[in-house]
Parts: structure tokens; sequence; C-alpha cells
């Protein structure tokens, strides 16, 4: 059997044995939902409902009731759509990279990491389908013969490069969760009692026995399509930052931004997962799985990905100043000093300062400051992307059209409405689907449960 | 025992599977299968099952994507539509290339990742409607099975399976 050194922290905490991983992960999808699921799903339903409202709003209308203008025709809907993105590339990277990296802890939070990831590419995508305005010409993005004589899309543009980039990463993302859960649901399966939910779970199972064929190929499909995904994660981002990129805007004209968007949505991911992690962890009473140590190990991915960010920041502005081209120049002095200097300051701080703490081992093991910091990278990748954005283009090469962006409240609504819409979403996950990938933790349990490694010493 | 009927020992633990299984098969039993909550790994090689060449599918399924992301936007963009836009030429395939690369890339991932994923699902049965074969309900959750067809081990009879099953250590032994 594969033994594990001794200093390596136990992954499973307490003395667990393969039913009681059973019974602890299958409580919440079996049990009922206390007051605290119900008070956080009523907040997440309104909030989505308002959000619904100023989408339909916004459809019914169309794009002038967002607070765009002639010189700012790119703001909150792009940033949202941005940031939605990258936090939905931590997922597949714990799963896909994290995999082929052996790292048994990624077990105890991809699933519910994957989860997240496919709910916030959904609320990614619904920003580019209600930008365009008539929504139900959304099909046009696909290269469909038409009437037109044939005009097709152009393959030549990152926009087009995004469409391809999403949709396969979003549907890839399913399929490799779906697949891992598949043994997870025949387990619920065979444990209901109920009619109702043996038969949703029996045809959610899609039959799964367990077979020894059945576990070959499983183990298989999941290396190929972690190596698959791997690259896939890494390319998602860079295409999107290519809509950037590719462009002649000053600021956003820049070779680095592939890499330092990659960096930075797993950096946004990462904090992401914390915070949905260490609520859920107590929520659902898994800290047994969950541990400090997992979220120790996020932590030090978070510290990691943040200095790269912090480093491409710098980076750019040492370009700008040694490019010598005076418009780059005026483009990041506006960004730190001009009217939205406070924007810049914000992603600053939250991005670049604060998860500097994160070196002090106390702090990194510290759960409440692990969640505080969390929250502080989400707010500050989201600024992040509006100084990018906004900045770049509030002022351009001719000054009588220099203006600001004041947000509306449509603006605001569907920004908050998409928090609202995922949190619905995410508690229903919660509530349905076996949270950790149970399969995958019993599986590493002899090797790495806290009572088998004392008895191996 | 009546005809089709199949014989499963019972274990609490992998490991005392694994071990069983080799005593049954070095006495000229053929296991036909094992049901388990997790992969076993290794028992393949004990029971004689071939490792699976769905990773060839998959790369074969990718190069399919390629091809068809390479054909497609050669005929959309240089032979039906050529278009003038950003200065980027686009008189032939290889100058229009680079530009290009993102989308054969996904398309790539796209076709390898689905094509591979519709191959494990039908190969492995496994579709929605399709009835679970486990013989317990516990081998999805902390037991694991080993079946034996009787109809393949006519060297012993059924109550000799039984008892050697028994010997190996298992839970329970029982038809199916």
């Amino acid at each position: 059997m594969h033994k594990e050194s001794e200093i390596r922290y136990p992954l499973i905490i307490g003395d667990k044995t393969y039913h009681q991983i059973t019974e602890d992960v299958c409580a919440p999808v079996e049990g009922r939902a206390n007051k605290l699921w119900y008070a956080s799903f009523t907040i997440a339903v309104v909030v989505a409902l308002w959000g619904l409202g100023c989408i339909m709003y916004t459809i019914g209308r169309g794009i002038g009731v967002w607070g765009l203008n002639t010189t700012i025709d790119w703001a909150w809907d792009i940033t949202n759509f941005v940031w939605w993105v990258g936090i939905g590339h931590a997922g597949t990277l714990i799963s896909a990279v994290l995999l082929l990296f052996r790292q048994k802890w990624r077990m105890a939070i991809n699933r519910s990491a994957e989860a997240m990831t496919i709910f916030a590419v959904m609320m990614a995508a619904l920003f580019p389908g209600i930008h365009m305005g008539r929504i139900w010409m959304a099909y046009w993005v696909l290269p469909l013969p038409n009437q037109y004589g044939s005009l097709w899309v152009n393959f030549n543009s990152p926009l087009l490069w995004d469409v391809f980039a999403i949709s396969t990463y979003f549907s890839v993302s399913l399929v490799f969760w779906y697949i891992g859960l598949i043994p997870d649901f025949a387990t619920i399966r065979d444990r209901a009692t109920r009619i109702i939910p043996k038969s949703i779970y029996s045809i959610l199972a899609f039959g799964w026995s367990g077979k020894a064929k059945q576990w070959i190929r499983f183990e298989e499909v999941s290396l190929v399509l972690a190596g698959l995904a791997t690259p896939l994660v890494f390319s998602v981002h860079s295409i999107v930052s290519m809509d950037f990129a590719t462009s002649v805007v000053p600021g956003w004209h820049t070779t680095i931004f592939p890499p330092y968007f990659v960096a930075g949505a797993i950096f946004s991911g990462f904090a992401m997962v914390q915070t949905l992690l260490i609520i859920a962890r107590k929520v659902v009473s898994l800290e047994s799985y969950i541990t400090r140590k997992h979220i120790e190990s996020m932590n030090i991915v978070i510290v990691i990905t943040g200095s790269m960010v912090g480093i491409a920041y710098l980076t750019e502005l040492f370009i700008a100043w040694y490019s010598g081209v005076e418009f780059e120049q005026y483009a990041f002095l506006n960004r730190a000093t001009g009217p939205y200097w406070w924007a810049y300051a914000m992603m600053m701080t939250c991005n670049v300062v604060t998860p500097l703490i994160f070196f002090i081992e106390k702090v990194r093991k510290s759960i409440v400051i692990s969640f505080v910091i969390s929250i502080f990278v989400n707010i500050g990748m989201w600024f992040e992307r509006f100084v990018i954005i906004v900045t770049s283009l509030h002022r351009d090469h001719i000054p009588s059209n220099w203006t600001m962006f004041h947000p509306t409240f449509v603006d605001i609504g569907i920004f908050i409405g998409t928090i609202g819409i995922f949190f619905v979403l995410f508690l229903l996950y919660a509530r349905t689907f076996p949270v950790l990938a149970l399969n995958e933790l019993k599986s590493i349990l002899k090797s790495s449960g806290d009572n088998y490694k004392k008895q191996q010493h | 025992m009546s005809v089709g009927k199949k014989i499963y020992g019972l274990y609490n633990d992998d490991a005392i599977l694994v071990e069983g299984a080799k005593v049954v098969v070095a006495k000229g039993i053929k296991v036909s299968d094992t049901y388990s909550p997790f992969p076993i790994h290794g028992i393949e090689k004990i029971i004689g099952i071939k490792w699976t060449r769905i990773a060839i599918c998959a790369f074969l399924y990718g190069l399919t994507g390629l091809a068809l992301a390479i054909t497609g936007m050669y005929y959309f963009m240089i032979i039906d539509w050529p278009m003038y836009i950003g200065g980027k030429p686009n008189n032939y395939f290889l100058q229009n290339m680079p530009s290009f690369v993102p989308i054969m890339f996904e398309f790539t991932v796209l076709c390898a990742a689905h094509g591979m994923a519709l191959t494990y699902f039908l190969r492995n049965w496994t579709l929605p409607g399709v009835s679970a074969k486990n013989p317990h309900p516990r081998t999805t959750d902390d037991h694991f099975a080993m079946e034996i067809d009787p109809s393949e081990n006519t060297s012993m009879s059924v109550e000799e399976i039984h008892s050697l099953l028994k010997e190996t250590g298992t839970v329970e032994v029982f038809e199916k």
C-alpha cells in the first residue's frame, strides 16, 4: 500500500471510515436544511430577482439604460464579464492542474470549486449576451450559413476567439464536473429510501455500477480531461485579455496582458473558492475534510499569484515609461493620479498589499483572516478590471471627448443580481449535490487519513 | 441454483478483496468483475481486465477537431468571403494563420473532450435511464464485491466456490 511521510499533514482529520465519509457528505443532501440556509437562500433569491428585473428592463429598453456614453462604450458589463470569467478559473485549475501534479489536497475542494466555476462562467456569459442588445440574435456569433450571401463571422477577431474559448471552457468544465459526480450520485441513489429522491438520483447517476472496467475508464478519462483542461484554463483568460491587448488603445495595447490576466484569474478564483468554502465547511459541518491545511494551501496560491499580479502592475508602469510613447505614459499616469485614482488605490491595496500578510505562517493558518482577505481580493480584482477598462477609455486622444463614467441603477442592479443568481445556484447545489468528491476522498483515506497515518507510525 | 445466477463475495475492505482475488485466481477461478465505491488500483492485472484505449480515441477526436477547424476557417475566411479588416492579410491561409491559432486550439480541445466523454458514456453504458448493475447497495458506500460466473468456472461446483470465497475473508457470499 502507498505510504506517506510522517511530516505530511493528514488531509482527513478524525477517526473516519469509508462509511463515515459517506455519512458526512450525504448528510446535507439527505437531511433538512437549517434556518441559516433558508435565510441566505431567501436573500439570494430576492437579489437575483432584482437582477433579473434589471436584465429584463435592459432587454426591453435597450443598452441606453446603462451608463455608457460615446467615450466610454464599454464599462460595467465587460468589467463584470471579466471578473466572473476570472473567478471561473479556479475550479478547473484545482481539478485539472492539481490532478496532474498529484496534489491530494485538491480532493476535498475540487467538487465545490468546479461547481463555482460553472456558475461563475454562466454569470460571465450573461454579460456579452445582454450587451448585444438583441439577445435573440445571439446565435449570430456562430459561423452559420445565412441569407446575406453567407457573410461569415470574423475569425480574425479576438471577440470571436472569446466565443469559442468561453463555450469550450464552459462545456468541457461541465462534462469534467459531471463525470466526477456520477459515482457519487450512485452512492446517494443506493442510500435513498424515499421513492422520488431515489428515482431522481437514479437518473442523475446514469446507471453507474462501479465495475472494475468502469473505474479504469473513469481514471483515464479524468487524467486525459485534466491534460486537455490545463492548457484550456491558460488559453481562456489569455484570449479574454486579447480582447483588450489586440486593440490600439493606450493602456490596453500591451503584450504582458495574457500571463498577467491568467495570474489574476487564478488569484481571484482562489479567493472566491476561499470565501465560499470557509462558509460551506461550517454550514454543512465538513471541517474534518476542509481543514486548516487546505485553507493554508489555498492561501499560498493566493499570495503567489497575487505577487505575480503585483509584479505585472509594476512592469506595466515601467514599460509605459520606458516605451517613450507619451499616450501610453499618460494613460498610466492618469490611472494612478487622475480622477479615478481611488479605483487604482483600491486595486493596489486589495490585490498587492493585503495578500502579502499571508507570508506570515500564523496569518495564513487563521480562518478569520483568510476569509477577510479573500473578500478584499474579490473586491480588488473587480476594481482591477474597472481600472483597466474605464480609465483607459475615459480620456482618449481628443480632450473634448473626456468624460466620466456614471453607472445607472440598472448597471448596479445587474451586477448585484448576478451575485444573487450565483448564490442561488450555489446554495441549491450545496443542498442537492455531494459537495465533496466522495470516491476520491475514499481513495486517499488510507494514505492521508488521520487515523491510518497514526497506525502506520 | 437457477441458471444465469452469479456468485458475489462481499468484502468490507479493498485490501482484503485484492488479497482474496489473488487467492481465487490462483485456484484457477475466473473473476468476471469487481464492484467498488472507488477505483482499486492494480485489480485489473489480477483479474485480467485490459487497460482502456479511450485516450487513443481522445487523440483521434482531437485530430478531427483540428482538421475541421482548419478546413472551416480556410473556407470561410480565404475562399468564400475574404475580408479586409485591420490590414490583416487574408489572401493565403498561411499568412492569415496566426490569428486562426486560438480557434484551432479551442476546437481541438472541444472535439477531443466531448468525443472522449461520449465514448466514455457509451462504452461504460452509463446514460440517463440505464439501471445500475451493482449487486449490493453498499458497494457504492463502503463494501466491495467480487463477481464470479459459475458457467465460466465449471472446474468447481457452486458450493466449492462459496466456501473458497468465505475463506478469503468475505462479509457475505450471495447469489444474484
